[in-house]
């Protein structure tokens, strides 16, 4: 199960990336879209640590819910930040 | 064992597609050509995947068909709406010759009417 | 056999990731992400196949059911409508 350990670093490393990048980037949409990529990497996690019904939520809510209301904020706000 | 090998088959000429959509995302010019790549290519390869695991094991192949369906119908939505999208915002394409660009002033015209 | 077609489809994962990364416009990095999107839902399959677990297949049905979603309000968000 040696190929399972390095799939899981990768994933990690994965996550860690596009959270930095959700954080520095100054166009908010773009943060969006790197949150998304979070959710999705997340979901692959729990799905690889043998829990299927918690990526089935973490799914279901990250990629169609929290993007949803992201995006009516930014739509009700300004898309950049100062 | 014959269906398990043409199950193989079928998932491994999947996989080939999805490499080359990606592939083709990585390497294409301008935004139209990777939305091509990147969204025609990859249906097919995703359904090719799913439809070859649902040949591997017999007993999964009603969700697996579901799953097949439920692609089919919800990848070109996004795609339609995302490439409407960015040549609304102005894109243009990228084009060698002038005068290619058969969508120019249609949705101006719309808007004043 | 199937741990390499998976590194198949995590090599076409990085290729769709560099892009997301360095796209000159929000366009390409929504391209990218609905292309990880669609090949996360072939590759959980594969993943289903490999554990030989029959509910690990819900989680690719969820995906394929509702990933299109966070896409399309991005898309409908850049061109105003919404």
């Amino acid at each position: 199960m040696t190929w399972l350990a390095v799939l899981v670093a990768l994933l990690i490393v994965v996550m860690v990336a596009a959270a930095l990048y959700s954080v520095v980037q100054k166009d908010l949409i773009l943060a969006v879209i790197g949150t998304s990529v979070i959710s999705v990497v997340l979901s692959v996690l729990f799905y690889l640590l043998q829990a299927p019904d918690v990526a089935l939520t973490e799914a279901a809510i990250g990629v169609a819910l929290s993007t949803i209301i992201f995006v009516i904020a930014i739509k009700k706000t300004d898309r950049y930040e100062e | 064992m014959i269906l398990e090998t043409i199950g193989y088959i079928i998932i491994s000429i999947g996989a080939i597609f999805l490499f080359l959509g990606a592939f083709g995302i990585f390497r294409m010019p301008d935004i139209y050509s990777r939305m091509q790549a990147g969204t025609k290519a990859t249906t097919l390869g995703a359904m090719g995947v799913v439809f070859g695991v649902g040949l591997v094991q017999p007993e999964w192949f009603w969700k697996t068909f579901i799953i097949v369906l439920f692609i089919a119908i919800s990848n070109p939505i996004s795609s339609h709406a995302l490439a409407r999208g960015s040549y609304k915002i102005g894109i243009k394409p990228f084009t060698k010759k002038e005068g290619l660009d058969d969508l120019d002033g249609v949705y101006e015209a719309e808007e004043e009417k | 056999m199937i741990i390499f077609l998976l590194s198949v489809l995590g090599l076409a994962i990085i290729f769709a990731l560099i892009r997301g990364f360095k796209g000159p416009t929000a366009s390409d990095r929504i391209v990218a992400l609905d292309n990880i999107t669609t090949i996360v839902t072939a590759g959980l399959v594969l993943l289903g196949l490999y554990f030989e677990r029959y509910i690990y297949v819900d989680v690719s049905l969820i995906y394929a059911v509702l990933g299109f979603v966070g896409v399309l309000t991005l898309a409908r968000y850049m061109e105003g409508g919404l």
